[in-house]
């Protein structure tokens, strides 16, 4: 319908001196239209003003509320809450010994360190965690593995709905064992180079990681083995990720994707140990692990071979005679007193401050970000909930996660479901201090894996539910590219 | 009343002025005296700024000479300690091993104070060659290398077939296995081969002569005590070539950025007094509660460790090694702020008295049955609570002179 006829219309059915009326309508419809332009140039303005308030809540330092520790030298993320008292900070250096220093085969005259395996894939957290940060994966063959591991089920679901270890090898291979001990073997890493091309036509690589398995020291692995590399990820700022009130992860989640953004959100419902009951899960690859506590006690048992009261038998799976008939270091190895230390300690280990706030090149970089819609799963902002400990309490932090799963694509699928994490979904890593990894590590290797070399390529990887984020990116300019780079590297 | 009073003074301070306008040669030569005594304060802070940055350049020098000093000390008795070793593994008798345990100890003391040249990277514990953790690794695996009680078969001595010969290769090499220490080499394995496991409530390990002459494998013993006393050295003579004069080494670059040196410098004794010395050796060893969790616990020798290390942070604070004295961290602090550096002196005099006070052996402080009350553990609180006090104002000392260190 043309303006004429519009007019004409109303004209009509009115009947009285249409020509005014026709006249009238038509001022009326051109102011409308000038108001309307005006506002849509004040919603533009408003859009406008909005998103630069959006970009300023992302340029703020203390990513950690008042826990933020303002350090960018290898002790970047080794520091303890700022706001933690003196007694609380005892507690917190307890910890960090038990988490820095070496387990030693049992039985030794240091008795609260003994029980080191009888498997294992390290003698400490901090062997992996080095300096509370990330590992890499082995360089070459000759490269001893140092922070990454293979958890292995088969299909079905133990008695409390998580995976079902391999028969011969159990739920994670441990690459060394103690004196007299057969390790249960290694693996192997090859790498595959793919290319592939922005939109300005910059070409790129990334490499794809094969995995073997070799010396293994009890016969095959199960034929339907499923297997998970799972690289050591930073430990700090988790006891504010734990202190986020559940509520506020589920308000999230979207897992039939109703609001059809594309986006589903799924919350993994998990066992905890501690609590003998399901709950949801935020820590680990897979969100598969409800606490701290569940985490480190975990950690405890799978990767160094130490027990705890959560996991209080050795990990020797059936047919590992020497593993079953080694000493061990007591009963729990671990007693709860000094797990909870070691829990403290991770829990209290400070999220690094935000660097650069005000560069123009962050700025814009924050606001592409944004536009990329790389906040809809790496949410920025949360708020703590009350905690056990005071210095977790009510803090407005920044770690860029929803804790929750999403589909990541095939290229990324690992093909291992962990209690309701499919095989192609992850949990979103937290962003925050993810600019300091190379300072405290010395390097940039990102992903579940560690296969990305630095943060273009951990974005490239991005497929499923991140796929329209990583075209976005792909589709910037190159200096668009380097500004959400900069963005990144600054928190 | 007092709006007269303003009103006179203003009208006095107003004809003041007059008159001083009227009298403009007057005006000129007060300005030329303002200016001369801009001029002499524009040259005073210079002279001054020379005077630190000449006093920094000392600091340094006079460090790395005390440096230098403090690994050779310790390299001179480390070698009287191998010598010691090496008559007992000629001639294994209860008074030769008692006289290369008094040598160990000896040693022991000379090494402790170098340990306040740690915790920035430098040539003892930088990532990529320190020979920090082959050296001075806690805590030992002991049966990795040997027999420990309840289990009599433990240890690479005890295993002939797998490990057919034991040289300095081998323990390298098993050191290096992994990726990470095994902990198999360094003073503690020494100390674990010489006095054995502290199975004793109250004295230290009490190794029988008979492990290096009768008992099993005991040929094996003796060649293991011999390779990692020689690897000591080995790693210890690195330390001195790593800080000696005239040379193409570490010092040579440490020497060449003042600023850079000083806040090293600082880090390492700010990081030893809190994160090492006041928490890990004893905040932790306090808390945990386990008896045998100290650093020298064969020897029982961790109230001497202690003192060591507190010795080493006065020696840098000073500038006073031994046989190398002169400007140290303090001076540079006096010139800002001559009373930190006095407290801090003072401080630090404190700790080491205080730390001395400590009833040895240190593990009787840390049975799980003694009350916190008892006069042990509470001397241990009341150092830690000094070195955490000395620690705060080492920070400040390094805010006064313009560095921020971190320390955990």
């Amino acid at each position: 319908m043309t303006f004429k006829s519009l007019c004409g219309g109303i004209a009509g059915t009115v009947r009285r001196h249409p020509l005014r009326y026709c006249l009238g309508l038509s001022a009326l419809a051109i102011v409308a239209v000038g108001i309307a332009a005006v506002i849509d140039i004040r919603h533009r303005a408003e859009a406008e003003a909005r998103l630069a308030d959006e970009i300023n809540s992302l340029l703020v330092e203390a990513l950690g509320g008042e826990t933020t520790a303002f350090t960018t030298n290898r002790n970047a993320f080794s520091l303890s809450a700022r706001n933690l008292t003196n007694l609380e900070r005892r507690r917190f250096e307890v910890g960090d010994s038990f988490f820095n220093q070496n387990w030693v085969t049992a039985p030794a005259s240091t008795d609260a360190r003994d029980g080191l395996g009888p498997t294992f894939n390290a003698q400490s957290c901090s062997s992996c965690h080095t300096l509370d940060g990330r590992a890499e994966p082995p360089k070459d063959i000759d490269d001893p593995e140092r922070g990454l591991l293979f958890r292995l089920s088969i299909p079905g679901t133990d008695a409390a709905g998580g995976p079902l270890g391999d028969p011969n090898y159990g739920g994670q291979l441990q690459d060394r064992a103690i004196l007299k001990v057969p390790a249960e073997g290694r693996f192997v890493t090859s790498w595959a180079e793919i290319s592939g091309s922005y939109d300005d036509g910059e070409r790129y690589t990334l490499l794809q990681p094969e995995y073997s398995f070799d010396e293994l020291a009890f016969g095959d692995l199960h034929p339907e083995l499923m297997a998970s590399p799972r690289i050591a990820p930073a430990v700090f700022g988790v006891g504010l990720l734990e202190a986020i009130p559940e509520a506020d992860i589920l308000a999230r989640a979207d897992p039939d994707d109703e609001d059809g953004d594309g986006i589903s959100g799924r919350a993994n419902m998990v066992w905890d140990v501690r609590r003998q009951q399901t709950g949801l899960g935020r820590f680990g690859w897979k969100a598969s692990v409800p606490t701290v506590e569940q985490q480190v006690a975990g950690a405890f048992l799978g990767d160094i071979g130490i027990t705890s009261s959560l996991f209080p038998d050795e990990n020797c799976p059936a047919g590992q005679d020497e593993c079953a008939a080694a000493l061990n270091g007591g009963k729990p190895e671990i007693p709860d007193f000094r797990l909870d230390r070691v829990t403290f300690y991770n829990r209290t280990l400070a999220a690094p401050a935000m660097r650069d706030v005000d560069d123009p090149q962050v700025r814009q970089g924050a606001g592409l970000f944004l536009k990329a819609g790389c906040n809809a799963c790496h949410t920025p902002k949360h708020t703590t909930g009350e905690s056990d400990i005071a210095a977790l309490s009510g803090q407005v932090i920044f770690p860029y996660t929803d804790l929750l799963l999403h589909d990541m694509g095939d290229g990324l699928a690992d093909g291992r479901p962990d209690f309701l994490a499919n095989g192609r979904e992850w949990r979103t890593p937290p962003l925050w201090g993810i600019g300091l990894v190379d300072n405290v590590n010395r390097h940039t290797r990102f992903l579940h894996d560690g296969r990305a070399r630095n943060l273009a390529e951990a974005i490239l990887w991005h497929g499923g539910e991140g796929a329209e984020a990583k075209e976005a990116f792909r589709n910037y300019s190159r200096a668009e590219r380097e500004a959400l780079l900069r963005f990144l590297d600054s928190l | 009343m007092r709006h007269i009073v303003v009103l006179s003074i203003a009208l006095v301070v107003s004809l003041l002025i007059i008159v001083g306008c009227a009298n403009e040669p007057e005006v000129r030569e007060v300005e030329k005296i303002v200016e001369v005594e801009r001029i002499i304060e524009v040259e005073v802070e210079k002279v001054v700024e020379v005077d630190v940055d000449a006093l920094k350049s000392d600091i340094v020098a006079n460090y790395a000479d005390g440096v230098h000093a403090s690994y050779s000390r310790s390299l001179a008795s480390a070698r009287a300690m191998d010598m010691a070793i090496d008559a007992f593994l000629a001639d294994p008798t209860p008074a030769t091993l008692e006289a290369a345990k008094r040598a160990w100890l000896i040693a022991r003391d000379d090494y402790g104070p170098t340990e306040a040249f740690r915790f920035y990277s430098g040539p003892i514990d930088n990532e990529e060659d320190g020979p920090e953790g082959l050296l001075n690794a806690w805590p030992m695996d002991e049966s990795y290398i040997d027999y420990v009680e309840g289990d009599a078969g433990a240890g690479i001595i005890n295993m002939p077939d797998e490990y057919p010969t034991i040289d300095a290769d081998l323990l390298v090499s098993l050191n290096e296995e992994g990726g990470e220490e095994n902990v198999s080499t360094g003073w503690h394995a020494i100390e674990f081969l010489l006095w054995g496991q502290d199975l004793n409530n109250i004295g230290p390990g009490a190794r029988p002569v008979e492990d290096y002459t009768a008992n099993e494998n005991a040929d094996r013993r003796s060649q293991y005590l011999e390779v990692v006393s020689d690897l000591l050295l080995v790693h210890l003579q690195d330390m001195v070539d790593a800080w000696a004069p005239g040379s193409v080494n570490y010092r040579a670059e440490f020497v060449m950025n003042n600023d850079t040196a000083i806040t090293n410098i600082i880090t390492g004794i700010g990081e030893l007094s809190r994160g090492e010395l006041a928490g890990e050796r004893m905040t932790v060893a306090y808390e945990a509660r386990s008896q045998e969790d100290e650093h020298s616990c064969f020897a029982d020798n961790t109230v001497a460790d202690i003192v060591g290390n507190a010795i080493g942070i006065r020696m840098v604070l000073e500038g006073d090694y031994g046989t190398v004295t002169g400007p140290g961290i303090l001076d540079l602090v006096a010139a800002e702020d001559s009373a930190l550096a006095e407290r801090l002196s003072a401080e630090v005099a404190m700790s080491i008295a205080e730390a001395k006070q400590i009833p040895a052996p240190f593990d009787q402080h840390l049975r799980e049955d003694v009350p916190d009350s008892s006069p042990g553990r509470s001397q241990v609180l009341r150092v830690i609570e000094l070195l955490e006090n000395q620690t705060d104002t080492i920070v400040s000392a390094a805010t006064a002179v313009g560095i921020t260190i971190s320390v955990s």
